[in-house]
């Protein structure tokens, strides 16, 4: 006999599953239509793979898992794909999602089957594809794509393949029917999973509330190596967790995977799917849900097609739509309420309760948390749940994480016993959702964090390039100057020569009027000065080319700007050329002139600021400031167009940064201004 | 009829808090009935007289606080609050010092700090403190057992309450009291010269004590609260009184039956410290809050100023309440020391 293990906590509500157990599992049916949301299980939607007005078969593929952690989704029955559109389904948010819609024909024609083989004959490559291939999502209700649990790494060993036919939540009585009539498929569906994950000993747990499961179970396992443990009953024991630590006595670390631990726990509804898919090559399209409640006049089983609507099963059992107040999805534990009796069964749906008002009846006002401690002797994740909910209440959500909120599996038993009524699972719920978002919100904000670091750190390094690279250029000057003043003209004193330089100058600026060169002569030593600049360039340039340095596409660049400068430059001599013609020959009192407006100009710019209010003066300059962003803004558009390279289009968009910062200063200081 | 959308659970268990508060009220009724048979109605009255005051407290505060009196009355709590600090009080009670009392339990203690489930300190004991501070002499003369004079009846009893200076009844000190002053018997002697010590811890205390132990225990059976604290609290207890028991000499502290079966030891084992809202919250927390009042208990009655202690210890841990949650939380599912590989 196989040690029995407990768990902490746990509650022993009332069962609740002899009203749905009178009578053997009823075929539901071809209803209409069936609707078929794309997600039906954890992981990525299917992508269908029909048309609207498609003819279909019954068992073929309509949609396609995308992705490793998916699954596919095939026609229950044979029909017209009528809409491929967003419905409203069973989720607890009540959200409208993507399914395909199948106006069933009634002739329920099936798609060509492979031959019927034993799994013995397959290896387990086509064994996992075949599981893969029918769409088989963990039935006992997260909906775990059955395949990924199967796909076990390479180098995991399993220790102990666990067939959970546990089934705690009251009135849920799907897997217990399913156990009682269909016993040799559940231990052939566990050879095969056993045959795929090799473990130890594979063992099919069972509460001791369904003998007749039981006995089914071990007469069909009889002359196997498959263990049926039965243990007592104590909800949540069928929650993978506590059924590994009933099982094995081990606990899944936190975090982790069964798989961790050695251990591969599959539903038994799952089980008999696999089977299915596997020796008969049927895809998942039906499934045994219990219908139940008091607001149904014959509690019991169907045999329905996925996509059937609710509404339709609950025909079928005798359905008082005035004694229902709230309609279930799931068990009275985890279930959750639907909007609409329009939704369909989904790959997950096991139960739909509609009970009375007086048998499951409203929540009462929750009255204030006296910390009894009920809910932690409850918690099967031995969590406190009323500090929990002090800090979910109280936002303090670092010591809730502290406290370990991620680990509770929203069971419910702490709500279940709350003596006042405080729908705690809810504040869980809501704490871990906000965690989530802080935690999503934090990650962006560390990234916007290290991109603006990242940026600073690019532009020091650049300014200190160039800087470098200046205070380089000024060394091989100096060095030029000397070995010239050495070799060339030994006999000239550099100083001699510095003054003698300095002298002309002084002595042309005296000729200007004291104003300095003229334009044409700055024009012209623009043009020769970027001519030089642009030759430099251009040698070094192909120095680089040559040493195939790594420097090339910013000198070319450099060459680039230098040649457009040079253009520039040569463009706005030949304008002044232009509008000042002969301006060559009267040089002097041209310049004497001009020197002279200039400093009128300036003198009257002057006045004119000055006798301007300080509310005019930033109103200017956010003009200015303005006139200048716009034109920067143009540019970087135009380069953008262009496809210029990154380094100008950065330096375009740093330019406009700057100015916009300015700008936004210059606008502060106009309203300041105003304000005042 | 649209359909109802609520989150999970639908399902709900039978026990509610007013259930929760009613069972205590009911495991409190053996020992209210010692104390009576053996110190008279005096008891009764201040349960009556408190447990009136508290919801007229109670429901001025809510009123006060905007809050919907029948649904916050409705749980109870005030009456708890009001029947333990009527069994602490000393038999025939004045009224104006039940009045301060379940003032300061209802209003400071409880309301100031937002109410039901919000009051880091147990407001029956906050009142009692307040009283015992202000008022020493009313608060230590406990009435004789009737083992050891008359005593009074119903009529007396409500005027010691309602006319307290036209009331002159006898008082008596408790055996706390006596073994406290004492530095010169035996604990023999003792026994022997002082009516008040019954069988073991004093007469009337002793059976009183067994009482209120008999409905901590049933409470215990319904699981209203957990053994971890209580058993703490007496085995610390126990083991101080056995550790300085000396054998009786003149400096002896008293045996662990005497300090186990005196003074508010029972009541405050099974009524006080397993009050939810002010004690730790984890088993093992429960364990060291519990274990550190029996220690506090011995220590103020053998060593400190008061002949009891059971308040002052309530009130002391409470403070540490907090502070033991912090260091006792329990080792979640699939946490450190599993066999996983995490």
């Amino acid at each position: 006999m196989r040690k029995i293990h407990d768990f902490h906590g746990g509650i022993h509500p009332p069962e609740n599953k002899l009203q749905s157990l009178g009578s053997p599992v009823r075929d539901a049916g071809i209803p209409a239509q069936l609707v078929l949301p794309l997600a039906q299980h954890i992981g990525a939607p299917a992508v269908p793979l029909v048309n609207v007005g498609d003819r279909v078969l019954k068992g073929q593929k309509i949609a396609d898992a995308a992705g490793a952690v998916s699954a596919g989704l095939h026609a229950p029955t044979s029909g017209t794909i009528a809409a491929i559109e967003s419905r409203q389904v069973a989720h607890p948010s009540g959200f409208s999602a993507p399914c395909i819609v199948i106006d069933c024909d009634g002739e329920d024609r099936w798609a060509e089957l492979p031959a019927p083989v034993r799994f013995e004959e397959l290896d387990s490559e086509t064994i996992l594809a075949r599981i893969r291939e029918a769409g088989i999502a963990g039935m006992g209700g997260a909906g775990f794509p059955a395949a990924v649990k199967l796909g076990l790494r390479p180098g995991t060993r399993i220790e102990t393949l666990i067939i959970n036919g546990t089934e705690c939540e009251p009135y849920i009585t799907a897997d217990d029917v399913l156990m009682r009539e269909r016993a040799p498929e559940i231990v052939r569906g566990a050879q095969i999973l056993a045959r795929l994950v090799q473990p130890g000993e594979t063992v099919i747990g069972v509460e001791d509330n369904k003998p007749e499961a039981i006995q089914a179970l071990r007469a069909a396992a009889e002359g196997s190596d498959i263990q049926i443990a039965v243990f007592p009953t104590k909800y949540p024991s069928g929650g993978e967790k506590q059924l590994i630590e009933i099982l094995t006595g081990k606990q899944v670390p936190s975090g982790g995977l069964p798989a961790d631990i050695g251990v591969v726990c599959q539903n038994v509804g799952t089980t008999v799917a696999v089977r299915a898919a596997v020796e008969e090559g049927r895809p998942l399209i039906s499934r045994i849900t219990t219908v139940t409640g008091e607001a149904v006049s014959q509690p019991q089983n169907f045999e329905v097609l996925i996509g059937t609507p609710m509404s339709h099963l609950l025909q079928l059992a005798g359905y008082d739509a005035g004694k229902n107040r709230r309609l279930v999805m799931g068990g009275p534990m985890m279930g959750f309420t639907v909007p609409d009796p329009g939704v369909p069964i989904v790959k997950t749906t096991n139960c739909i309760l509609a009970p009375t008002e007086a048998e499951l009846p409203s929540p009462p006002p929750a009255q204030a948390c006296i910390r009894c401690g009920l809910c932690a002797q409850a918690c099967p994740a031995s969590l406190l749940p009323q500090q929990l909910y002090w800090f979910a209440r109280g936002r303090e959500f670092e010591k809730a994480e502290m406290h370990n909120l991620f680990d509770c599996i929203e069971c419910g038993a702490c709500s279940y016993v709350c003596p006042s009524n405080i729908p705690l699972v809810q504040y869980y719920r809501a704490a871990k959702a906000e965690v989530l978002q802080l935690r999503r919100d934090a990650e962006k904000a560390e990234h916007s964090r290290l991109r603006f670091e990242a940026r600073q750190e690019r532009l020091e390094r650049e300014e200190a390039e160039k800087e470098a690279r200046r205070i380089a250029r000024k060394k091989a000057a100096e060095e030029k100057a000397r070995l010239a003043a050495e070799s060339g003209g030994g006999e000239i004193d550099p100083v001699q020569a510095a003054i003698e330089r300095a002298k002309a100058k002084k002595a042309a600026q005296a000729a200007g009027a004291g104003t300095g060169e003229s334009d044409q002569e700055k024009l012209e030593k623009a043009v020769v000065t970027t001519r030089e600049r642009l030759a430099k360039a251009e040698e070094k340039l192909a120095t680089a080319r040559s040493e195939g340095s790594e420097h090339i596409a910013a000198l070319e660049t450099g060459v680039e700007k230098t040649r457009a400068k040079l253009a520039a430059a040569e463009k706005a001599l030949g304008d002044y050329q232009v509008q000042h013609p002969g301006n060559g020959e009267n040089d002097e009192p041209a310049t004497g002139d001009a020197a002279q407006a200039a400093i009128q100009r300036a003198m009257a710019a002057r006045a004119a600021e000055a006798s301007k209010s300080p509310l005019e003066k930033a109103r200017d300059n956010l003009e200015k400031l303005e006139a200048r962003l716009a034109k920067s803004e143009a540019r970087l558009a135009e380069g953008r167009a262009a496809g210029e390279e990154d380094k100008i289009i950065e330096a375009l968009e740093s330019s406009v940064e700057r100015l916009k910062e300015r700008a936004a200063a210059a606008r502060a200081e106009l309203e300041a201004q105003e304000a005042g | 009829m649209a359909l109802m959308r609520v989150t999970s659970p639908h399902a709900h268990g039978p026990l509610t808090t007013r259930q929760v508060m009613l069972q205590v009220l009911l495991a409190t009724a053996p020992g209210v009935l010692v104390l009576t048979s053996f110190f008279g109605f005096g008891t009764l009255v201040n349960i009556a007289f408190a447990a009136l005051l508290a919801v007229a407290f109670e429901a001025l505060a809510l009123r006060l606080r905007r809050r919907p009196l029948g649904f916050y009355l409705g749980d109870c709590s005030a009456l708890v609050t009001a029947v333990l600090l009527g069994i602490a009080l000393p038999p025939y009670s004045p009224w104006w010092l039940i009045g301060v009392g379940i003032a300061a339990a209802i209003l400071m203690a409880k309301h100031l700090y937002g109410g039901m489930g919000y009051n880091p300190f147990n407001p029956a004991m906050v009142g009692y403190v307040v009283l015992l501070i202000s008022f020493p002499v009313q608060m230590t003369s406990w009435a004789p057992p009737h083992s050891a004079g008359a005593v009074p009846g119903l009529v007396d009893a409500l005027r010691a309450c309602f006319d307290p200076s036209g009331y002159d009844g006898a008082t008596m000190a408790t055996p706390l009291d006596v073994m406290k002053q004492n530095h010169s018997l035996l604990v023999e002697d003792l026994w022997a010269q002082n009516p008040q010590f019954g069988r073991w811890a004093g007469a009337g205390w002793e059976w009183a004590n067994l009482a209120f132990l008999a409905g901590g225990l049933w409470l215990l059976y319904r699981r209203i609260f957990t053994w971890h604290a209580p058993v703490a609290m007496l085995a610390v207890l126990a083991l101080m009184a056995a550790i300085f028991y000396d054998n009786g000499s003149s400096a002896s502290g008293g045996s662990p039956l005497f300090h186990l079966l005196s003074g508010a030891t029972m009541l405050g084992a099974f009524f006080i410290v397993t009050d939810p809202v002010t004690s730790a919250v984890s088993v093992r927390g429960r364990l060291v809050y519990g274990a550190l009042i029996g220690l506090l208990v011995y220590l103020i009655r053998v060593f400190g100023n008061y002949p009891d202690a059971v308040a002052f210890a309530v009130l002391i841990m409470n403070f540490a309440a907090p502070f033991i949650d912090q260091y006792t939380q329990p080792r979640t599912y699939g946490h450190a020391g599993t066999g996983g590989d995490s």
